[in-house]
């Protein structure tokens, strides 16, 4: 099955980028499909390559980069949400004349329209947050 | 995005949650109106607090935010036409359809949990 995930909040305050992420994970061992996933509101902080967790604590960001890596997998921060919270690749940042960027490796920053085009093309349209 | 051209898809945006207090129902309203230009069969359901999002008169001017519910008029131009409020959720918080804003279909708990089964996607905020 082709699955395509929305991530509505932001990671460690909230469940929903571990239930997501250990959700595709099962889904990818038994030989499903993952579209896309699609970071909006607080979601898009999954994609900060700034995160600095604990040591002894799991590393979203970097788990999230790692699973694009591996499985291809086609991770989207909303672009308007993701000003909003001050996320941004290089383009971005220069683009709202920025002095910083901060996207992690494996994200890219595209529009509203990819999670639509999930939802048409994924088999299962999957929401975590609240 | 030609592969999506010719196929429709029910799409149900659910908005569960009060208008102000959190950026959730704004942020569902960007995607209802971007989402529009997909042409897909869609529908919004207000339920929970999620009613107040249509509530007339709201002044945010002491919160310091924007008032955005005049954006839901426009949703008629953008052909978002199956506009739903759950029954149960009004009457609770007192709520009767000349309360809101523009004009809405009342469904049921029932109606709103077999249209939640019909829809192939469904995008809560």
């Amino acid at each position: 099955m082709k699955f395509g995930i929305m991530v509505s909040e932001g990671p460690y305050t909230h469940q929903a980028a571990d239930t997501a992420y250990n959700f595709i994970a099962a889904a990818l061992e038994k030989g499903h499909e993952i579209y896309r996933v699609f970071f909006y509101h607080d979601g898009v902080n999954n994609g900060t390559r700034l995160t600095t967790p604990p040591q002894d604590d799991r590393n979203i960001v970097k788990r999230w980069s790692e699973l694009a890596e591996k499985h291809e997998i086609d991770l989207v921060l909303c672009v308007a949400a993701a000003q909003r919270r001050g996320i941004a690749d290089a383009d971005e940042s220069k683009r709202n004349g920025k002095d910083a960027d901060n996207m992690a490796p494996g994200f890219r920053i595209s529009g509203l329209g990819q999670l639509l085009e999930a939802s048409i093309q994924a088999d299962r349209m999957v929401v975590f947050g609240d | 995005m030609e592969e999506t051209a010719g196929e429709i898809k029910k799409i149900m945006y659910v908005n569960r949650k009060a208008p102000y207090g959190t950026i959730y129902a704004l942020e569902a309203l960007e995607v209802v109106l971007i989402g529009a230009a997909f042409e897909q069969d869609v529908m919004m359901i207000f339920m929970d607090d999620g009613v107040f999002q249509l509530k007339k008169e709201q002044d945010t001017k002491a919160l310091g935010v924007k008032n955005f519910s005049p954006t839901y008029r426009a949703l008629e131009m953008y052909d978002v036409e199956k506009i739903y409020v759950e029954k149960e959720s009004m009457e609770v918080r007192g709520l009767t359809v000349d309360d809101l804003i523009i004009p809405v279909e009342v469904k049921s708990n029932e109606e709103v949990t077999k249209m939640m089964g019909e829809a192939d996607v469904l995008l809560n905020f």
